[in-house]
């Protein structure tokens, strides 16, 4: 890196707000404040996928994270439990453990990555940047992304939507779509 | 008397425009950011909003319990009709090319685009809406002392 | 060693994000507080591929608006058609030059992991919902969501079955 770049600033402001959201939600019980945390936790992840150009990305995250997950968690929230119980000690160090080695592992790993923002690293000499060199020529719009997800890899999205159909599906069938009828009787 | 005054002025206003925002996200997705997945998690979130404002019945009788089901179908039966008239058509699945003899400006591909993003759009709405309506025709009304 | 671990800042918050994610999961009892660890470290994972497919000094992945390969200028088209074929298909390749070079000018970050990402956020949330359902089922049937309360309903019920 030749020259100092000023976002890489706000990169490092976005990750420890990050972090702290993240650290803040493991530590409460409160269940509400958990979700709502995790909702700010979708918000600042979205501005930072902002600042790393993936701006539709981030249009996403937005929405969904901050928006419709929320919502949702909130709703089972209020079916389920308002407070999560204490937790044992001993439960916590276990999990430490976990963490630490997974985590370790993980760490060694990080000298064989390629390094941040690399132009010619794998992930990003071949085919993602024949997408943009071809899509002016082959589809003729300019979001590359929209020109991939829906044509150039229109049968990955086909699986998505099948996913998300059968998602919606399997929530209709768990909890039933006209409750006030007759689907919550068992109880 | 109405506790939610506020609320409610303020929705009114901004729910016909987040839907608008919507669908200009969904029709300007060629050239900026946006697309059917955008677009269809934002107008649920609008409609959702609607629901938490106004109440779950007003909004299934905006938007019919029916009407989800059927366009969550619906919009992956355009997905894939896109991909088998595309293969009637002499071309590979969803190979849009072949939808418009106007090869030279692309329009096959652009036809083919936003059939596709329109199934996307259908499929995201309705299952979001559907997921909604799920959750909360069970959970209990809030009580007016929680807000 | 300082400066590998600078170059790739990214992976070690995004590692420590991961960890932080599992730690709610593995730590905590709550099924519902588990799924938020659960989407914590789903958002890291988001994070992991955004950023590889980061160049530096790169743009959004939004192409500009150069003129004849879209069509959509219409005085300099309905010239050529009235020319000649071959002259058209020359046209075409100039345009298709130009668009070639207006391209390579600008950097753009890499538009796959975009798109993967895109699709998986909101499938993402579809998959959190059945989970959610999930708990809000076994709610009504244990009428509790710890999961030690939860192993002792059915170490119980299953000790009154035995020994009937």
């Amino acid at each position: 890196m030749t020259e100092f770049d000023w976002t890489q600033l706000l990169d490092y402001a976005l990750m420890g707000m990050l972090l702290a959201v993240g650290i803040a939600i493991v530590r409460l019980r409160n269940l509400f404040a958990a979700v709502m945390l995790a909702g700010v936790y979708s918000l600042i992840s979205a501005a930072w996928f902002v600042t790393l150009d993936a701006v539709d990305v981030a249009f996403t995250e937005a929405a969904v994270g901050a928006g419709i997950s929320t919502v949702l968690m909130l709703a089972a929230m209020l079916l389920t439990a308002r407070e999560a119980e204490p937790v044992k000690a001993i439960r916590h160090w276990a999990a430490l453990i976990v963490v630490s080695v997974a985590g370790a592992a993980l760490f060694y790993a990080v000298g064989d990555m390629p390094v941040y923002g690399d132009p010619n690293s794998p992930a990003n000499a071949y085919v993602g940047m024949d997408y943009i060199t071809s899509t002016p020529n082959d589809i003729a719009i300019p979001n590359v992304v929209t020109a991939v997800l829906a044509s150039y890899r229109g049968f990955d999205t086909f699986g998505e939507v099948v996913v998300i159909f059968a998602a919606g599906l399997g929530v209709m069938l768990l909890l039933g779509l006209n409750p006030g009828k007759k689907t919550g009787g068992e109880e | 008397m109405n506790p939610h005054l506020v609320l409610r002025v303020v929705s009114k206003l901004l729910i016909p425009l987040i839907v608008v925002f919507g669908l200009y996200v969904h029709f300007h997705g060629d050239y900026s950011p946006g697309g059917g997945f955008q677009a269809g998690v934002i107008v649920a979130a609008a409609v959702i909003l609607y629901a938490l404002i106004f109440g779950i019945e007003n909004a299934k009788q905006a938007v019919p319990t029916g009407f989800v089901r059927f366009m969550a179908a619906f919009g992956v039966l355009l997905y894939g009709g896109t991909g088998v008239a595309t293969l009637i058509l002499g071309g590979n699945f969803l190979d849009y090319d072949v939808l418009h003899p106007d090869q030279a400006h692309h329009t096959g591909q652009h036809i083919g685009i936003l059939l596709v993003e329109l199934g996307v759009l259908f499929t995201v709405f309705s299952v979001m809406m559907a997921i909604f309506y799920a959750f909360a025709g069970r959970a209990p009304d809030i009580p007016e002392g929680e807000w | 060693m300082i400066e590998l671990l600078a170059e790739r800042f990214n992976y070690i918050i995004v590692i420590i994000l991961m960890m932080t994610g599992l730690y709610a999961v593995v730590a905590t009892g709550n099924l519902v507080k588990r799924l938020v660890g659960l989407s914590l470290f789903q958002t890291s994972v988001f994070l992991l591929y955004i950023t590889i497919g980061k160049v530096s000094g790169g743009q959004p992945p939004i192409l500009p608006e150069y003129s004849e390969s879209y069509g959509g200028s219409n005085a300099g088209e309905t010239a050529m058609a009235a020319a000649s074929p071959a002259a058209e298909a020359a046209e075409g390749a100039v345009s298709q030059g130009e668009a070639l070079q207006n391209t390579a000018e600008a950097i753009y970050s890499n538009p796959l992991p975009h798109v993967l990402i895109l699709t998986a956020i909101v499938v993402g949330v579809a998959t959190l919902a059945v989970g959610l359902a999930l708990v809000v089922r076994i709610r009504e049937t244990y009428g509790t969501i710890e999961d030690e309360a939860l192993n002792q309903a059915d170490y119980a019920a299953e000790n009154a079955r035995r020994s009937a």
